[in-house]
């Protein structure tokens, strides 16, 4: 009875055109934010954030970058593992070089790198379309990974490839490094995906936004109608990556705190980001916070079942955990292959029906 | 330039390059007939491999269930056994449920699969690198070596027989059974299969237990050349740069582009990796195919299409 | 040369705007337009009409850029070309439908009008993002404009479902609203009635023509209900097999033998 569009006119554009038409969802999201901002800093602890929150809001980010370019642009990378290392060691050279400059301004500044080498790779895209360009980003997450590898400029000249975040202050709070309160780093990361996750919500809904639905829905007719396919698909490209990049930043210097190419970076991140994106819902800013929460939360859940639970030996648990894994992602895409963001909506859609079924 | 050298290296490449034909050999057949980009085909060569050795090995289950062993003709007879109930049950579990998907939705639920079949391998098996031995002769070929001075394996002179044996049988099997021509037809139009007779579930188990024997015979060679392990499943990595290359539904191009992928990358190991630290080998096929692309779009044998509105 | 001022349902004609001339274009061995040359008068409605595969569809999309023809020029408000991108031509001033409707399906009405409206917005990704400000009022102040294509092609009720749900007709007109809201100086118009009955065909016409009358845009439009060519069109070209047949006011094109014998060998309507 309380979820209702009904009573509540629009008597201009502007509260039609507002992130958040209907009172109710407004009000559910404000609780969010306010549980999130003034309750989960104190009940917080080290295991808290870097198995859970820290994870969750780094692959958040992740996820709309993909998301908007595979959900909303229609180019499908798999080259996200990519991109996040050259977020995190854009962050890694940065902090280094410049150990006095604000570490917001150091996450923005490896996005902006991000999106220049996002950029490079999208190039392609121009060319080829559907799954061809699916493997071509293939490119960028192998070469990538090889060239931090292969160069030790890129850790300082360190031997094994290996990065290590020093301590960050921020405003007197230590935000990175060793012994970091984890209530801050939270607070940190928070901060960053909320803002910016309203920016891109901004972005989907406006010009932009459209020209790249456009692409994505039908390209010749997009073109014809004067979109311009390299523009658009080339600025897809650059805020994507854009916000990967972030993501990778906050992925090494605020919850890994170190890094290996091989094995952080690998393709399996691609494939993880993907998932989260397609599990959330393609073409949603929420789906990718659905999805993500999905697939940070499901191993600890059947870890914990099985291990603690079932008292099944680590290793098989880890054998069963991929297998289950794979079995509910089909399951997932079976049932709903929409994501989560539809299932949200349909929840939505019955709420403000209730209690009356028709 | 060391001519003989030269050889060598192109004849290896080609022989490597083969092989990646066979694995994009899978990949072609099951897109062709289903539209699907199965990204599990690694992983299916992988699990064909594991259960060979299961059927071969003292240690194996089926050892301890039936306290015997199979010979090697058997065991793989055996394994294409259950390559075909896992086709089935791929069908029945997975693609039934998602027919008139979206290609990416598809795709996703092969990755899906990988993890699965990945997680159940590893669970009835182990994930031991195990050694693969089914009589494939192994060292250099001597008569090469004697007479001209190339070393050239044996395996892999075996392999690349098996592989262009293999696009032959199929071949023959697409352009004179039945069953072939359906398949090619459904490629073409989901009507024209069903009035020849054969029902699409049909077709589709039907055809991805043909890429389960391509499978196998991949993760033969692959496993007896370096034991059966989880990187096997990493070499459908190498096989997609052949499909941008050759085409994701042309069988000559997933062969031809196999042969210039292997060449162009033991080429550009030794020519050009020195210069930039090595172990490019990961992502050269990827440039290589890129590059490519930018002045052919369509690929190897593609047509140029005009689209239309 | 006659009078560039000629009458025609009251409303003025005014110079040439668009020339085609000696177009040929072929697809392998197909050729699709053989040496066709027309012109199309400002404030014009120009129907071509001709039997399917005539190269209808092809003569459109040669004007907007989508095909390039092997031979001959295009000429444009004075610019000539032999080539050019569709963008180009959008920004240029010309928008079109098409045969098969070419929405984009995972959108609402509201955002497929919206997107006919990208070459006149202008604020950049920033102000975008953050959504103040120019962009902001350049958001409002476009939906507005576009909020009264809605009302005139009457389909308020659906703007904001995803246009993969409308049934046909109403995708039809959806994708006229997306061409309006460009606010083009030449509209090409391929089949906008085709599937459609008489009770929809007649409001297309009267939007056609009001589309006409009110803004004065130039109409290129394909058609095969004579009815309806012969009541909305000032005049008339048609096509066969890749060949200009017949070019004058609907009534001449009417009696010219060639275009009744095309018509009767191939049987239209
Ligand atoms: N993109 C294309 N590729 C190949 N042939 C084409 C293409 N577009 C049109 N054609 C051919 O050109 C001829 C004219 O087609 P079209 O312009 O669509 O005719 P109409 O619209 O008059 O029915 C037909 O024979 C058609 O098959
Ligand atoms: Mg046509």
């Amino acid at each position: 009875m309380f979820y209702r569009e009904t009573g509540q006119f629009k008597t201009s554009y502007t509260a039609d055109e507002a992130i958040f038409p209907i009172a109710q969802d407004r009000w559910f999201i404000f609780g969010v934010i306010a549980i999130a901002v003034f309750v989960v800093p104190f009940l917080i602890d080290d295991y808290g954030a870097n198995a859970v929150l820290l994870p969750f809001l780094a692959y958040a980010l992740a996820a709309i970058g993909l998301n908007i370019l595979t959900g909303y642009c229609g180019q499908v990378s798999l080259g996200t593992g990519g991109f996040m290392a050259v977020g995190a060691y854009s962050t890694y050279k940065l902090v280094t070089a410049y150990p006095d400059l604000n570490l917001i301004v150091i996450v923005i500044l490896s996005g902006l790198i991000t999106a220049a080498v996002g950029v490079l790779f999208g190039l392609p895209s121009l060319r080829i379309k559907g799954f061809y360009l699916a493997v071509a980003t293939l490119a960028a997450q192998f070469f990538l990974v090889w060239m931090f590898n292969k160069f030790d400029w890129f850790c300082n000249n360190c031997a094994t490839g290996q990065i290590t975040m020093p301590t960050v202050d921020m405003f007197g709070l230590q935000i990175t490094g060793p012994g970091a309160d984890p209530a801050t780093r939270y607070l940190f990361c928070l901060g960053i995906v909320a803002v910016f996750a309203l920016l891109a919500k901004n972005i989907v809904r406006g010009r932009i936004g459209r020209e790249w639905m456009a692409i994505r829905d039908m390209d010749i007719a997009a073109e014809i109608i004067g979109i311009r396919p390299l523009q658009a698909k080339l600025s897809a490209f650059a805020v994507s990556s854009f916000y990967v990049g972030m993501a990778g930043s906050l992925y090494f210097g605020v919850w890994l705190s170190s890094a290996e190419p091989g094995e952080a970076f690998d393709i399996n991140q691609s494939f993880l980001v993907l998932f989260m994106v397609i599990i959330g819902g393609l073409g949603s800013i929420m789906g990718s916070f659905l999805g993500a929460a999905f697939i940070v939360l499901m191993p600890l859940v059947l870890k914990n079942f099985m291990v603690d639970g079932l008292n099944i030996a680590v290793v098989t648990a880890k054998h069963v955990e991929i297998t289950l894994m794979g079995v509910l992602i089909i399951f997932f895409l079976i049932v709903e292959p929409h994501g989560l963001a539809r299932l949200w909506q349909i929840a939505k859609e019955k709420l403000r029906l209730w209690p009356f079924p028709h | 330039m060391d001519w003989l050298f030269f050889t060598e290296i192109v004849i290896s490449g080609l022989m490597a390059g083969v092989m990646y034909s066979l694995v994009a050999l899978g990949f072609v057949l099951i897109f062709k007939a289903s539209g699907i980009f199965n990204f599990a085909q690694g992983v299916l060569a992988l699990f064909a491999a594991l259960a060979l050795y299961d059927f071969l090995a003292p240690e194996g289950w089926f050892n301890q269930l039936f306290g015997f062993t199979l010979p090697v003709p058997l065991a793989i007879l055996a394994t294409a056994g259950v390559m075909v109930i896992v086709a089935w049950l791929i069908e029945r579990l997975v693609l039934r449920h998602l027919v008139n998907q979206e290609g990416i939705i598809l795709f996703m639920a092969t990755i899906g699969l990988a993890y699965v079949l990945e997680g159940v391998g590893d669970i009835l098996f182990g994930s031991d690198v195990k050694p693969l031995d089914i009589g494939i002769p192994q060292g250099a070929h001597d008569y090469l070596l004697d007479t001209y001075g190339l070393y050239i394996e044996k395996l892999e002179i075996f392999a690349a027989a098996t592989a262009a044996v293999m696009v032959a049988v199929l071949a023959v099997f697409f352009q004179y059974t039945r069953i072939g021509r359906a398949l090619r037809a459904v490629a073409d139009d989901h009507q024209a299969a069903l009035s020849v007779g054969i029902s699409l579930r049909t077709i589709w188990v039907i055809v991805w237990a043909v890429a389960g024997f391509v499978a196998l015979v991949a993760g033969i060679m692959w496993g007896s050349k370096s034991g059966v392990q989880f990187s096997l499943s990493l070499i459908a990595l190498k096989a997609l740069p052949v499909l941008i290359l050759g085409g994701f539904t042309s069988v000559p191009g997933a062969i031809i582009g196999g042969l210039i992928i292997g060449v162009g990358e033991k080429l550009a190991e030794i020519y050009i990796g020195p210069f930039v630290g090595g172990a490019i080998e990961n992502w050269f096929a990827y440039m290589l195919a890129l590059a490519f692309l930018l002045f052919r779009p369509q690929g190897l044998f593609g047509e140029k299409i005009i689209e239309r509105v | 040369m006659e009078s560039a001022a000629q009458m025609s349902h009251g409303k003025k004609i005014g110079d040439i705007v668009l020339a085609v001339e000696n177009i040929s274009l072929s697809f392998g061995g197909v050729r699709a337009l053989s040496d066709i040359s027309f012109q199309v008068r400002e404030h014009q409605v120009l129907s071509i009409i001709g039997p399917n595969g005539a190269g209808k569809s092809s003569m459109l999309n040669v004007i907007n850029g989508f095909y390039h023809p092997q031979e001959g020029l295009i000429t444009y408000r004075g610019v000539t070309r032999k080539q050019m991108k569709p963008h180009e031509a959008a920004r240029q001033g010309i928008a079109r439908t098409f045969q098969n409707i070419a929405l984009f399906k995972g959108m609402s009405t509201l955002d497929n009008i919206m997107t006919g409206r990208n070459t006149i917005m202008k604020s950049g990704l920033l102000w975008q993002a953050l959504r103040i400000g120019p962009a902001l009022n350049e958001e409002l102040a476009h939906r507005e404009r576009v909020e009264q294509i809605i009302d005139f092609l009457e389909i308020e009720h659906i703007r904001k479902t995803p246009v993969g749900k409308l049934p046909y007709g109403l995708q039809k007109r959806v994708e006229l609203g997306r061409a309006l809201a460009a606010e083009p100086s030449m509209l090409l118009l391929d089949e906008p009635m085709a599937g459609m009955n008489i009770e929809e065909k007649q409001d297309m016409s009267r939007f056609i023509l009001d589309v006409n009358n009110e803004f004065g845009t130039t109409i290129v439009l394909i058609e095969h209900d004579m009815g309806v060519v012969m009541d909305i069109s000032d005049h008339v070209v048609v096509l066969d097999y890749g060949k200009k047949i017949g070019d004058g006011l609907p009534d001449e094109v009417r009696n010219n033998q060639d275009v009744i014998d095309a018509y009767l060998g191939v049987s239209h309507d």
